[in-house]
């Protein structure tokens, strides 16, 4: 199967979510990965829900099913000399390495990129961490909502009175595993045309500052300090409000759309309102406008409200729950969700492409158990016996 | 020094503003030539008002200038690294000229709604028949197929239709924006930069262009993944949870000493709820038996959480970071810009880069993505001027004479001052 990625060889150390996410984007776009675990326990992302029928069976997580589709798996203890010198035999033919330690760990294990780039010349590693290889938080530690706050996202999420929020989910770890995937493909690029290996430092502290979208520049150019201002984004009205029978993200894009929505609320005469006549009175009236608002939405159901409001301009939106949208005809059309059949789990519907690449084909193939691939790649690629292998399972190599 | 690993890629890019742009920042980052077109009569929104007495009044302490969109904080951002020229692609002459420029480039960006490509004839089709080996990036806000393909929909509606919203917010409460970021467009722009490069290297190797399809939304609720499978493998629906973690507690935001400064805190294991007691100075509360083990704690957060902020209500925020961090426990301050322009992190890493622009002065930006430790990203060039580089790519790239870009110039096809009529604004 030819896909953009076919022939890429990449050798994997990550665990939890940002490595593997980025290994993942690599694996599901055609490159060939090998996920090194530890012996026994594996990724601990095997040990994050959630699990299927909630049993928690380190075979079962659907976080780690998810983030490490596409992959060959296999176990080998680092900490041993004997499992170094088979990563070693590994990485001679990978062309590139992703790693998720903390900063500390490849360079107390002897695999710093200066040594690693003896074996393999042109090796492209990727290293993904908290807060980077370098600076003075370097070794501090951190879980998503601390780097959330650290990289200027909460500052902007909550309500100004109340205490700001973490975006839902682990989007930190999302974002930096993304960017360890483009610095990868991009630095493999670089090789393919200059011939020169590198290695790429990336700090979940910096990515989440990176995609904001100008908290920095707004405070240099407009000396505003932004933060959090609840439920809204400007121009007003805006936000999400209770409706008939749930919230709906009402929007009005510009102030020129304000005297549409008057129109379809049934209330031209808003517009000429003097506690709404400019979008600064609107922001200064916004409780008001809110309250005057809510007492139409209520009346009226979701659906209908994103329909008329596409009609009209407004781009009105339901806040989706994972029903709704596993339930969507648009994303069922698109064939967004992808089943993937797993031994232990049977056929699980999985989220599928992030982008579609042309006519090529893109599959969903699923995570590997714990050690699955240990006698393919050890015996069928590296030339261990089968007895070497119990040996080495014996002294807890693999 | 080695070359930027992407020199050499010419890139088009017709995108305004989030999504798309941050595409080619990215890729204009890493080295590829950017050329960003925008007409007189539709510049990049995120350029702001054309009239200064509108940014006057909504930017009342941003420098005031003749041209005010050549000095907006938003684009000055987002389009380093990039050159800007401006063509009327609704005219028949800006179509040709585009078609030239598509023939000696590598990728064309876009991002308008599905129907604009065709409409403007210059759909993929088309274009390949120009440059057999291109790659074109479309990046439209629910993808070029589906029932809902020619739906409008914003940054908010995204976050909505994404399952993002519905994720974030107070325990217990209704579903929250971000203000202030519209977070379907980084992603998208990143996805998108993802898939460039790697429609490159599949270029590199077999010698063929692609047209890459992306939806805003698929991108988002891929980053959510954990909670689809949870409704998929359990039919559970995930909800809201503030601050508050699946397992960890305490988890939470707290209060310090001053005006709105806060501190989040993880603690992940008995052992650093230990160490935490031990770095708090183990005050009476902290020995009751009913916190020492994590399902106790999870049992008793809302009381955990306010005898916690008693603690952190004496100190800065950063204090109470490296007190915590000294003894091994996650926790850092909600930093705000100003915070974050002056932290020592940020500030050792070299995050910020300050560089002059001829209109706007000189400010500090946000810089690399990642360290590329034999190909250092930099910003080379401050955000183009409106039309910056007519000349450099109408005469140097395309040869047209000096006449030909003076006629093109007479018929408002190109130029570099914005018209005062413009569809849309910021």
């Amino acid at each position: 199967m030819e896909q953009v990625l076919s022939g890429v060889k990449v050798l994997d150390l990550t665990h939890y979510i940002a490595g593997p996410y980025c290994t993942k984007m690599l694996a599901d776009y055609g490159a060939s990965v090998i996920k090194i675990e530890r012996p026994v326990k594996g990724d601990g992302a095997r040990r994050l829900a959630p699990f299927f029928k909630d049993d928690p069976h380190p075979e079962k997580s659907g976080f780690f099913l998810y983030l490490n589709t596409g992959k060959k798996g296999i176990t080998l203890n680092l900490k041993t000399e004997a499992g170094r010198d088979i990563f070693k035999q590994l990485l001679k033919d990978a062309d590139i390495l992703v790693e998720n330690f903390s900063p500390r760990v490849m360079p107390a294990l002897g695999l710093d990129y200066e040594t690693l780039e003896k074996i393999n010349p042109h090796l492209v590693m990727t290293s993904i961490s908290n807060f980077g290889q370098t600076g003075p938080y370097r070794d501090y530690r951190a879980t998503e909502i601390v780097l959330d706050g650290m990289g200027g996202w909460s500052t902007i999420i909550g309500h100004p009175d109340r205490e700001p929020l973490k975006p839902g989910g682990s989007q930190a770890q999302f974002v930096s595993g993304l960017f360890g995937a483009i610095a990868s493909v991009s630095a493999y690029y670089g090789r393919q045309v200059s011939g020169i290996g590198q290695h790429v430092d990336i700090s979940i502290m910096d990515a989440v500052l990176y995609i904001q979208m100008n908290l920095t520049s707004n405070y240099t150019y407009n000396n505003v300090v932004q933060k959090r201002y609840g439920n809204r984004v400007a121009p007003f009205p805006s936000g999400i409000l209770p409706c008939k029978d749930g919230y709906i993200g009402a929007i009005t894009v510009t102030a020129e759309k304000w005297p549409v929505l008057c129109e379809w609320m049934g209330m031209p005469g808003l517009v000429d309102d003097p506690r709404f006549l400019t979008p600064a009175d609107r922001a200064l009236n916004i409780d008001e406008l809110d309250a005057i608002m809510i007492s139409w939405l209520v009346d009226h159901e979701q659906e209908e409200l994103l329909r008329e409001g596409q009609k009209r301009g407004l781009p009105f939106g339901i806040p989706a729950s994972a029903k709704m949208l596993l339930e969507s005809r648009h994303l069922n059309e698109r064939g967004y969700f992808v089943e993937v059949d797993h031994p232990m789990t049977g056929k699980v519907r999985y989220p599928g492409a992030q982008v579609r690449m042309g006519d090529l084909p893109y599959e969903l193939r699923r995570a590997p158990l714990l050690g699955e691939h240990n006698e393919e790649i050890y015996v069928g690629r590296l030339g261990f016996s089968k007895d070497d292998l119990v040996r080495l399972r014996e002294q807890g190599v693999i | 020094m080695p070359d930027l690993p992407l020199k050499g890629i010419r890139v088009i890019d017709l995108s305004m503003w989030f999504a798309g742009p941050m595409c080619t920042r990215l890729l204009g980052d890493m080295g590829a030539e950017i050329i960003k077109v925008e007409s007189l009569k539709h510049i990049d929104p995120w350029r702001g008002p054309v009239d200064p007495q509108r940014v006057r009044e909504r930017f009342p302490n941003r420098k005031i200038t003749d041209t005010p969109y050549d000095c907006s904080p938003g684009f000055n951002l987002q389009n380093r690294n990039k050159c800007g020229i401006t063509l009327d692609l609704g005219t028949p002459k800006g179509k040709k000229i585009i078609k030239q420029l598509v023939k000696i480039s590598d990728v064309l960006v876009e991002n308008y709604s599905p129907r604009v490509m065709p409409k403007l004839g210059l759909d993929y089709p088309v274009l390949r028949r120009t440059n057999p080996e291109l790659i074109m990036m479309s990046l439209p806000a629910l993808g070029r197929t589906g029932p809902d393909k020619d739906f409008l929909a914003f940054g908010q509606t995204i976050d909505c239709m994404s399952g993002m919203a519905y994720l974030t917010g107070y325990l217990g409460e209704g579903p929250m924006l971000q203000s202030g970021l519209s977070y379907g467009d980084p992603l998208s722009g990143m996805n998108a930069a993802f898939a460039v490069i790697s429609a490159l290297l599949y270029r590199h190797r077999t010698g063929k262009g692609l047209h890459i399809d992306l939806s805003q939304v698929e991108g988002l609720v891929s980053f959510n993944a954990d909670s689809i499978l949870d409704y998929t493998m359990n039919g559970r629906i995930r909800e809201r949870m503030g601050n508050r973690d699946r397992s960890m507690a305490p988890h939470g935001c707290y209060r310090c000493r001053g005006e709105d400064r806060w501190l989040v805190i993880a603690v992940p294991s008995d052992e650093v709820w230990q160490r935490f007691c031990r770095a708090i100075g183990e005050p009476a509360w902290t020995e009751d038996e009913r916190f020492a083990d994590v399902l106790g704690r999870y049992d008793r957060q809302d009381e955990l959480d306010r005898l916690i902020e008693s603690w952190t209500l004496q100190y800065d925020h950063y204090e109470v970071m490296h007190i915590l961090q000294s003894a091994g426990v996650p926790a850092g301050p909600v930093l705000d810009p100003k915070e974050m322009l002056e932290d020592s992190h940020f500030n050792a890493r070299g995050i910020f880069e300050v560089v002059p622009h001829r209109i706007a002065g000189t400010h500090p930006y946000v810089g690399a993505f990642a360290h590329f430790s034999r190909t250092p990203i930099t910003i080379r060039t401050p955000a183009p001027c409106l039309g910056e580089h007519n000349e450099y790519v109408f005469s140097e790239l395309l040869g047209m004479t000096r006449e030909e870009i003076a006629e093109l110039e007479r018929m408002g096809i190109t130029g570099n001052v914005a018209s005062m009529e413009q569809q849309g604004s910021m």
